[in-house]
């Protein structure tokens, strides 16, 4: 597998790629803001972060096809500024959209593209035949590239991308849009990849894809970075090792987020991305709630906190038939009263409009403090924690259109 | 192995653009052919003998020559002109916004002006095949009547560039292709009716007159007549030909500009 044997190469200080105070303007508009990182050689380094968070701006200042605003940027030891086709030859490139040539055959695709980095002819088609077998699309080498499938193209890209035997792959959002089959496939030969050394820098907004694939990562938020380090560090760093989610009832959860809301308005919660020195792993902070319940509508079970107040009690809500199996909560209680309980049971918690998530070392052991203090929620659930929740802790809940 | 992989970089750049090109007209082809063929003889048979023959019939004459003989550099010039125009306009569009193919040639050590010079390269290219194969016909329709007339290819092809250049800039700016419609309906279309390939522009009225010879088709125009009837005036020629580079240059530092500015964001 000649094609597929990298040589790096990297810049005296070993890096990569290496930014400090790293920053993208576009007029008023600071798509990236003084970011510092720095990628080794061999790595699988991810850039995680919601639509808008500057990860698609960083990429394309470290692909060379977007001027540096400010700060210090090398990539594989030179500077975008003054080197662009010399980095450009090292690197290989899969955009965030397709940009095959639709009307030219698969092979075409590689043998064109291979020709832009001047490599002989002869060459391109001994590569391009190991690399259409490595993405599995040897038997529509002769076939155009208009109507292969979204998994079939996005493999395309990426044997594009190597034709070069670069040695620095970027990937921005490498399988959005792919169905599960699709994505497995294409984390398995991304994997390989990584095993045979390339360094490999991506984007993704999908968890299990960074979790699957990157050695190191940072979290984008708003044009910064909020968070670095290896996809466990940071499970560890931010959030606890398991969680429990309870669904009470609708009536219980809706009262209990309208009083969440209430008594986080009293207190100022802190819905600003949080810098790692500001997180305090253990605390009962309970937020954010930038998520309202009437905007609940992406996936989320629409409910509308009734209109007895956060003050009535439980007893009341259900008018005269109000009982433990109703509420799912001990007559007589506030919904004051069941946070509470819920914070006393966890090390953090963390009121949704649909469901309750308790932040606890051991879930099981939450589990049964819960059912101790009287509390039947519809259903309890203890899993691991995940970069999801991660994510969701550095980013907020605001949904980001 | 990484010496053969990494080889010195090649002193165009831009030819690998133009690889693209050929890559892709060969798929497609057969059409481009067979208009450029049909087009010239259409017009040719339809108004060089058909209008012409009405014209002569009543025992005129443009400037000496029949109608045909009149008619069939103009024409040339303008099917130059048509045919760069497009070329730099759909194709150029769908590069930077369909297919996004620039994207992809930016990922490699091509830049911006390597893209340029080679899409200029394949419009010049496209220009030779149209312009020779419509003096074949006119040569056929015996509507050449100097040796200097084989010189009208060349002048065709200038013709063609001197609008593919600024229209490549013009479509870089663009986000859909209704700006296409505009710029044919508005600017092409009558440039092609008013720039005397029909009829010579002293017919025009008298303010219109220097807007014609402002215009780069007249100056192409003037050129293929002169050089296919052999009555070229050199102090002329030397202008139709600077004012057709000026267009040329000018067209070149838009397209350049804009493309920057549409790609490397």
């Amino acid at each position: 597998m000649t094609a597929l044997s990298p040589t790096h190469r990297p810049g005296a200080d070993g890096a990569v790629v290496h930014a400090r105070g790293l920053s993208k303007r576009f007029g008023a508009l600071t798509a990236v803001d003084a970011v510092d990182f720095d990628v080794a050689p061999g790595e699988a380094f991810g850039f995680l972060g919601p639509n808008g968070a500057g990860k698609t701006s960083t990429m394309r200042m470290i692909g060379c096809v977007s001027p540096v605003t400010e700060g210090t940027l090398r990539v594989l030891g030179m500077d975008p500024a003054t080197a662009g086709p010399r980095i450009r030859a090292r690197l290989g490139v899969v955009p965030q959209e397709n940009t095959l040539d639709n009307e030219l055959t698969v092979a075409e695709n590689l043998l064109i593209h291979g020709r832009y980095f001047d490599l002989p002819r002869g060459l391109i088609r001994q590569r391009a035949a190991e690399l259409l077998d490595f993405v599995q699309l040897t038997e529509r080498a002769k076939d155009e590239v208009e109507p292969l499938s979204g998994g079939m193209k996005r493999r395309l890209t990426i044997a594009r991308a190597l034709i070069n035997e670069p040695d620095l792959l970027l990937l921005d959002e490498p399988t959005t849009g792919l169905d599960p089959q699709a994505r497995h496939l294409l984390w398995d030969r991304l994997y390989r990849l990584k095993q045979r050394g390339v360094t490999l820098v991506l984007t993704t907004h999908y968890m299990d894809e960074a979790e699957q694939l990157c050695d190191r990562l940072v979290v984008m938020d708003r044009a910064r970075i909020v968070a670095e380090g290896s996809p466990r560090e940071l499970i560890d760093r931010y959030v606890t090792r398991e969680v429990l989610e309870l669904r009470f009832p609708a009536e219980t959860q809706a009262a209990l987020y309208t009083e969440a809301v209430a008594a986080s308005e009293d207190t100022e919660p802190d819905v600003a991305p949080l810098t790692p020195h500001e997180v305090e792993p253990v605390s009962a902070v309970v937020g954010p709630y930038a998520l309202e319940s009437g905007t609940a509508g992406s996936g989320r079970a629409d409910v509308r906190a009734p209109d007895n107040g956060p003050e009535s009690r439980w007893a009341a809500l259900d008018g005269t038939t109000a009982g433990e199996t109703a509420t799912g909560v001990p007559e007589g209680w506030s919904a004051g009263e069941l946070r509470s309980a819920l914070e006393g049971s966890s090390e953090r918690v963390e009121i949704l409009p649909d469901r309750t998530l308790l932040y606890t070392s051991d879930g099981e052991a939450s589990a049964a403090a819960v059912h101790e203090r009287g509390l039947r929620p519809d259903s309890v659930l203890v899993r691991r924690s995940t970069l999801e929740d991660v994510f969701l802790r550095l980013t907020g809940r605001r949904l980001i259109d | 192995m990484s010496a053969i992989a990494r080889p010195a970089p090649s002193r165009l750049p831009g030819l690998h653009v133009l690889e693209f090109n050929v890559a892709v007209y060969r798929r497609n082809w057969r059409g481009s052919v067979f208009s450029s063929f049909l087009e010239p003889v259409l017009f040719l048979a339809a108004m060089g003998v058909g209008l012409g023959s009405f014209v002569s019939s009543g025992g005129g004459t443009v400037g000496g020559v029949s109608y045909l003989e009149f008619l069939a550099p103009g024409l040339l010039a303008a099917q130059a002109m048509q045919t760069a125009s497009g070329e730099a306009a759909w194709p150029i569009l769908g590069r930077v916004k369909w297919d996004k193919t620039y994207f992809a040639m930016l990922a490699s050590p091509l830049g911006v002006g390597d893209l340029l010079v080679g899409e200029i390269i394949w419009i010049t290219l496209r220009m030779a095949m149209v312009c020779t194969v419509f003096f074949g016909v006119m040569v056929a329709f015996r509507a050449v009547l100097s040796p200097l007339g084989i010189f009208a290819i060349p002048a065709g092809m200038l013709t063609g560039i001197a609008f593919a250049a600024p229209i490549i800039g013009y479509s870089a700016r663009l986000n859909n292709d209704a700006g296409f419609n505009a710029l044919f309906r508005f600017v092409i279309t009558p440039l092609f009716l008013f720039s005397g390939t029909f009829f010579p522009i002293d017919q025009l009225p008298a303010f219109l007159q220097p807007i014609a010879y402002l215009t780069p088709l007249w100056h192409g125009v003037s050129l293929t007549r002169g050089l296919t009837l052999g009555t070229i005036e050199p102090a002329l020629a030397v202008v139709n030909v600077a004012v057709l580079l000026g267009y040329v240059a000018a067209g070149l530092v838009v397209a350049r500009v804009s493309l920057a500015r549409r790609l490397v964001t």
